[in-house]
């Protein structure tokens, strides 16, 4: 199957196979006017097999949190047909909304409409705390 | 707009603020009368979505000592947090109302949500087994008083290490002071939480576990009992097997030191035999007098309150 290259826009490469379903919801691209690509199962001489996403238009969009995804991820933005940046993800510092807390006594249980914050205090291990009640999270 | 102060965790406070606090709840008893109207029209509100005696009416006795008044509720069910309302909408309104918050709620960060929905200042007075910072601060307060220093001495914690909130806050708070070792005597299944231990690592504490009073008595300088409480567990069957594990009495206190320091947040059970209280080294309804003294020393320091010199 052949999708063609971007001229300009936005090409989320290196994605680990599944997941960019993740990174299409956590960028909010269902809300874009956009033409949006998702590929499965592509081909990857690194990683075996890998996923991509596409996106017709350069557009504002938080690529924090795709660090946590996946710190492979490279966000490639196309310029008329040519490469004007590549960017490397990090674990971000801070999680907003994308995890929630699953300690049953922590206030996130039971309070609605509360953001669900998770702050980085490991980079090595990939730990992020609770910033309500300290619970743990680690990436797997 | 003045910068607004919380306190939802002891470290939330630097080592000179909770120095200058310790000063001041001295002062407070020093010089009781300059402080009666030091509060007058001011307003505290204490609301508790979970019952407790010593830490409600000793915010309420503090507040009213400085001449301020009260206002608030004893237990959830007494509240709008009984039809439902949550956490936010209740601080946000009556933060409309007073001047200082103190809450309670069995959730763990619920302050945290309180305090990022009103201006006025919230003291955390316990939420679940998460944090209890006033209760660390009558703690340093009761050992600045009976040592005379918050340096350099062995501190044994006995009981419910794992879900007791005070003693995490003890810890984490005693961590900044130069000198201190951490004894923690407790049964396996309530140890301290790693992130507790992680903590005293990374600040090069010395500390040790050991699973029985007897062996940790002769080196203490400071005892710290708590209670192993029955709503911390999931399994009562885990709690009745548990609760008598570790009782102090005159024959565990034999080898120990004559100024050892016998503290206890209480309430207590029966960890604490009767027959203690009478001995010189039991303080824990002195540390109950220093719980009132330190909150209104908070209190006044949250409200910018300073007695005139």
């Amino acid at each position: 199957m052949n999708i063609d290259g971007v001229k300009s826009g936005i090409v989320i490469d290196h994605i680990k196979a599944g997941k960019s379903m993740m990174v299409y919801e956590l960028l909010g691209l269902d809300k874009v006017d956009s033409c949006v690509a998702i590929i499965q199962n592509a081909a990857s001489t690194k990683y075996g097999k890998k996923d991509i996403v596409k996106i017709d238009e350069i557009i504002d969009l938080d690529y924090d949190l795709l660090g946590y995804v996946d710190s492979n991820i490279t966000v490639n933005i196309v310029n008329d047909g040519k490469l004007s940046k590549k960017l490397h993800m990090e674990l971000p510092e801070t999680l907003k909304n994308v995890v929630k807390c699953k300690n049953p006594r922590c206030i996130t249980s039971v309070e609605q409409e509360i953001v669900h914050t998770f702050k980085l205090i490991n980079k090595e291990k990939k730990v992020y705390r609770c910033a309500y009640c300290d619970a743990e999270h680690k990436i797997k | 707009m003045k910068d607004i102060r919380n306190l939802i965790n002891i470290t939330d406070l630097s080592v000179e603020e909770i120095d200058s606090l310790i000063e001041v709840a001295n002062d407070i008893v020093e010089n009781h009368k300059e402080y009666e109207n030091i509060c007058a029209n001011k307003k505290l509100a204490t609301l508790f979505f979970e019952p407790s005696t010593r830490t409600r009416l000793s915010f309420e006795a503090a507040m009213l000592e400085l001449g301020g008044s009260v206002l608030g509720f004893s237990e959830a069910n007494s509240s709008s947090a009984a039809k439902g309302e949550s956490v936010s909408d209740t601080i946000r309104t009556v933060g409309c109302y007073v001047d200082v918050i103190a809450m309670r709620h069995p959730k763990e960060g619920a302050p945290i949500v309180g305090a990022q929905r009103t201006t006025v200042p919230i003291i955390n007075a316990g939420d679940g087994g998460h944090f209890h910072p006033t209760q660390t601060l009558t703690d340093l307060l009761t050992i600045k008083r009976k040592k005379g220093r918050l340096s350099n001495m062995t501190v044994g914690l006995c009981g419910d290490l794992k879900f007791g909130r005070t003693v995490h806050s003890l810890i984490e708070a005693m961590l900044r002071y130069e000198g201190i070792k951490f004894v923690l005597i407790s049964p396996h299944e309530l140890q301290v939480p790693e992130y507790i231990k992680e903590k005293m690592n990374a600040e090069g504490a010395e500390w040790k576990e050991v699973e029985t009073l007897e062996e940790a008595m002769p080196e203490l300088d400071i005892l710290y009992m708590t209670r192993v409480q029955r709503e911390r567990f999931f399994n009562e069957e885990d709690y009745i097997r548990l609760k008598d594990s570790y009782i102090l009495d005159l024959e565990k206190l034999k080898p120990a030191k004559e100024d050892l320091v016998i503290m206890h947040p209480l309430p207590r059970v029966n960890e604490i035999s009767t027959e203690v209280d009478d001995d010189p080294r039991a303080c824990y309804f002195f540390q109950a007098l220093c719980g009132k003294h330190i909150r209104m020393a908070l209190i006044l320091f949250l409200l910018g309150i300073k007695r005139e010199a």
